[in-house]
């Protein structure tokens, strides 16, 4: 049984390691939905497995959570986003493809140094994935700096969280309750907020790379 | 509630004081409400706080619990005999300021007259309940209160551009300095995290870390006090303040600082080091000579009045300074006499200077000029004001029998006492120290000299001064009140003293009172034998020759009244402007004293068509301490925005490096 779920935990914490990486080289921001949605239910499966194996009830409810918040509303927001602003195509990079993935190779070794001493204190079933979880904060973090226009940026940041997320799980069994919800919540304003940043900058400079904004810096 | 009787009914009526200010809200723009009744209701407040707080300088400490502020963290207040002295020289200053109140503030003048009450309440509100403060959070609380009110009274004029910037400043440095006072704080609770005074008392601090308290103190109170080198706001905000205000935040802001200083030297620190108050009294010598040698040269009336603060906050450090070497050395009789005469200057000083304040506002509206030379023989056209500003010039002066010579009497014969220390260094230093004092004390006369005679003495050096009107009926009440102040202090020193024992004996163990043997009517610091001094047996000199010098003129030589034109040297156009003028009389201190200036001069040539004299007085702390520093930061300010790209991604890689560099550091 326990061996059991010890695969399935490890597996999808490679799944999400391999969608981090398919997102960094991806292009398409149609495509970079379907797969933050994807790594949304990763999570989803992997806190209700864990909640399973560890007999805590309470990591069922944040599975339940995040499913309802990044598996149907924000990709749902997302579409609707892209759908008005009609960005459905990502074609510019600010470092290219291949250097991005070697960039990001080394940032997962330097993330499971980093874990190896901190997952040897923590008692979890799930230890072993704490690096993993770290890689995919750093992976995520990079997207957002290698991308040049503000949906791909967005999805970076909303990445970055089910990083942390992921990471809360495998050390500690999910962090208390309240500063879940409060994460949640947060995410939730965020990408409201987000959204209407979006819409002012493409009002504002007829497009939405931000590479317009440097002509805000004043001298 | 029943065990601190004064206590709670100053505290009820700091919450009048705010009741009246919030009146004033609601009555924004009736001007004659708040002017003749809300005024003078906060000046009776005033005088019920002196009534409350007179037993309680006798009595034991009284303390209550308010639930006030933010949840499991209440405000301490307590009352005990330095609060409840402090509490009477606010309340017995404050009455007589907002009696004068009620008849200078004028309708059309800056902010609404509603708005000026309750910021003129909020702040006396805020002076008191920082005097009875036991805890640092509520000190803070009120201090920054204090601070903010009176901000917004410096602004009240705020359509000058000269005005805000003064504000400025004023804001800038009284925030460094509560930065100084929060460390201080922080330090005396010694890592406890309970931040009552209590608990800090009970603390046994090493000397390093007592030192480091001590020393931050003084910055932060010395900062809102005026000490050199953070004076530079005094000069400015007290002349862009209106009036009352200037003779509040002179009278008694400045001393809620130097009650914060005893307090926190002499209350919440253990143990005193020489050291200590040898730098005291070197900064408070350093502020009197400095102070009084800029006010001397000075041609705008506030701005003379200002500087003479910075002395006379000077003189009241150097005797704190001296007190604190003197009971270091555990000598606690000499000790309490410095401390007497400090404490006594800080109550003469916040009558005269009040009350000089005033009369600066009230020459202000009947003239609208503050500059000295375009006033001048105002004494025939405002009697009222011109007879009080006698009354406070003299007392400034340091002249028998009024209130400003028993301090500085007192603090000249601490300073005698200076050979007993058991360091011989000192003992060589100090007398010369004295002499210093003698120095401020003869030029704090000679600025007075000029403040009255360009004023109030000889010609009208404009046509209109004739036509200026002398002060309405509540602004003499209100001067009436100051000048009686001043004269009693003068006249009942041994009186006060009595008010001041406890006190004393609370600081530092021991009072004058141990000493000066009984007598009601002689002052008598240590012993008969060394010194002594009869106020009324002075007074009664002074009156007695003066009427004998009246009568021998007017019955026994000719008594007849003679008018005549004075004798013009053959010269047939005499003018006003011919008359000795704040620059001239100014002169011979400026020649003697000129590298303390940094003086631009504009003299004109022989051949000037239109010949223009001008001279301007600047201070050398601004051009070598706060340029340089204005300048350092903006520099690095500059050096930091560099890193300001505008682009997104650079900053995600700043947040990406950092995070990246922690997590190295953390899992070294």
């Amino acid at each position: 049984m326990t061996g059991l779920t010890q695969q399935l935990i490890d597996l999808f914490a490679a799944l999400l390691l391999l969608l981090a990486f398919a997102m960094l080289a991806q292009r398409r921001i149609l495509s970079l939905i379907h797969l933050y949605t994807l790594q949304g239910a990763v999570l989803v499966a992997a806190a209700a497995v864990m909640g399973y194996a560890t007999r805590q009830p309470h990591l069922y409810v944040s599975a339940g959570v995040t499913l309802a918040l990044k598996v149907f509303l924000i990709p749902s927001l997302l579409h609707r986003v892209i759908n008005r602003l009609n960005v459905r195509w990502d074609l510019e990079m600010l470092i290219n493809v291949p250097t991005t993935l070697i960039a990001g190779i080394v940032l997962v070794i330097f993330a499971f140094y980093l874990a190896a001493p901190i997952a040897g204190l923590a008692a979890s079933i799930a230890r072993g994935t704490l690096g993993i979880a770290l890689a995919c904060i750093l992976l995520s973090f990079m997207m957002m700096i290698t991308r040049s226009k503000a949906v791909p940026q967005v999805i970076g940041f909303l990445a970055m969280e089910n990083g942390l997320f992921f990471a809360a799980t495998a050390a500690t069994y999910g962090m208390p309750m309240v500063v879940e919800l409060g994460i949640a919540l947060d995410v939730l304003v965020g990408i409201l907020i987000l959204g209407v940043f979006m819409f002012q900058i493409r009002e504002q400079f007829d497009s939405l790379d931000i590479r317009h904004l440097e002509k805000l810096k004043d001298d | 509630m029943s065990s601190a009787p004064q206590l709670v009914a100053v505290l009820a009526l700091c919450a009048i004081w705010l009741a009246i200010g919030v009146a004033g809200l609601a009555a924004l723009h009736r001007f004659h409400l708040v002017a003749r009744v809300l005024f003078p209701a906060g000046g009776a407040v005033a005088l019920a706080i002196v009534a409350a707080a007179l037993p309680s300088v006798w009595g034991a400490p009284q303390s209550v619990v308010l639930p006030l502020g933010l949840p499991g963290l209440p405000f301490h207040f307590r009352l005990d005999g330095l609060s409840a002295l402090f509490l009477l020289v606010l309340g017995g200053t404050s009455a007589g300021v907002s009696l004068f109140s009620a008849g200078y503030f004028r309708q059309s003048e800056g902010t609404a007259p509603g708005l000026l009450c309750l910021q003129y309440h909020v702040f006396l509100a805020a002076m008191a309940l920082v005097l009875l403060a036991d805890d640092a959070y509520a000190f803070m609380v009120m201090w920054e209160t204090m601070a903010l009110a009176s901000f917004f009274l410096v602004i009240s004029n705020h359509r000058i551009a000269e005005i805000r910037r003064a504000g400025y400043l004023y804001l800038l440095i009284a925030h460094i300095g509560a930065l100084g006072i929060l460390l201080c704080f922080g330090v005396l609770q010694a890592n406890t995290g309970d931040y009552s005074f209590a608990n800090m008392r009970a603390q046994h601090l090493s000397p390093f870390w007592a030192s480091a308290a001590f020393l931050l103190a003084l910055a932060g109170f010395g900062a809102k006090a005026g000490l050199v080198p953070l004076h530079v706001w005094l000069p400015e905000a007290h002349p862009a303040a209106p009036s009352p205000v200037s003779a509040l935040m002179s009278g008694v802001m400045l001393k809620t600082a130097v009650y914060g200083f005893l307090r926190v030297a002499y209350d919440l620190l253990p143990v005193q080091f020489w050291w200590w108050g040898v730098l005291v009294l070197a900064l408070g010598l350093a502020s009197a000579v400095f102070g009084v040698v800029f006010a001397a040269v000075q041609s705008d009336m506030k701005r003379l009045l200002a500087w003479s603060s910075i002395e006379n906050i000077g003189l009241i450090f150097a005797g704190i300074g001296l007190s604190i070497l003197f009971a270091a050395y555990k000598m606690p009789a000499v000790a309490a006499l410095a401390l007497t005469a400090a404490l006594y200057h800080v109550a003469s000083h916040a009558f005269f200077k009040s009350l000089l304040f005033v009369a600066t506002g009230a020459v202000l509206h009947a003239t609208s000029q503050r500059s000295l030379g375009k006033l001048g023989g105002l004494l025939r056209v405002m009697p009222w004001v011109g007879w009080a500003s006698l009354l406070g010039v003299l007392a400034s002066a340091g002249l028998p029998p009024l209130g400003g010579f028993v301090s500085e009497w007192l603090l000249l014969q601490s300073f005698l006492f200076t050979p007993g220390l058991p360091n011989s260094f000192l003992n060589m230093l100090v007398p010369a120290v004295a002499a210093v004092i003698a120095l401020v004390a003869a030029l704090a006369g000679y600025t007075m000299v000029k403040f009255y005679g360009v004023i109030f003495l000889g010609q009208h050096r404009e046509e209109k001064l004739a036509a200026a009107r002398d002060a309405g009926s509540w602004e003499r009440l209100g001067m009436a009140w100051l000048v009686a102040g001043c004269v009693v202090l003068g006249l009942f020193p041994a009186q006060f003293l009595d008010i001041l024992a406890p006190v004393t004996q609370l600081l530092v163990g021991a009072s004058l009172a141990d000493a000066s043997g009984g007598s009601n009517w002689l002052l008598v610091p240590v012993s008969v034998e060394r010194a002594s001094y009869g106020p009324l047996f002075f007074f009664a000199g002074v009156a007695a020759s003066f009427g004998l010098a009246y009568f021998l003129v007017r019955r026994l030589y000719h008594g007849r009244l003679r008018r005549a034109a004075p004798w013009d040297c053959g010269f047939p156009w005499l003018t006003a402007r011919m008359q000795d003028s704040a620059e001239g009389f100014g002169q011979p201190v400026r020649q003697i004293f000129e590298p303390l200036y940094r003086m631009r001069r504009e003299l004109p040539t022989a051949f000037d068509a239109r010949p223009r004299y001008a001279v301007e007085v600047g201070d050398h702390f601004w051009h070598w301490l706060y340029l340089p520093l204005a300048r350092l930061v903006e520099s690095a300010a500059r050096a930091i925005g560099a890193l300001q790209q505008g682009r997104i991604a650079i900053y995600l890689l700043y947040s990406f490096a950092t995070l990246m560099a922690l997590l190295l550091w953390v899992t070294r």
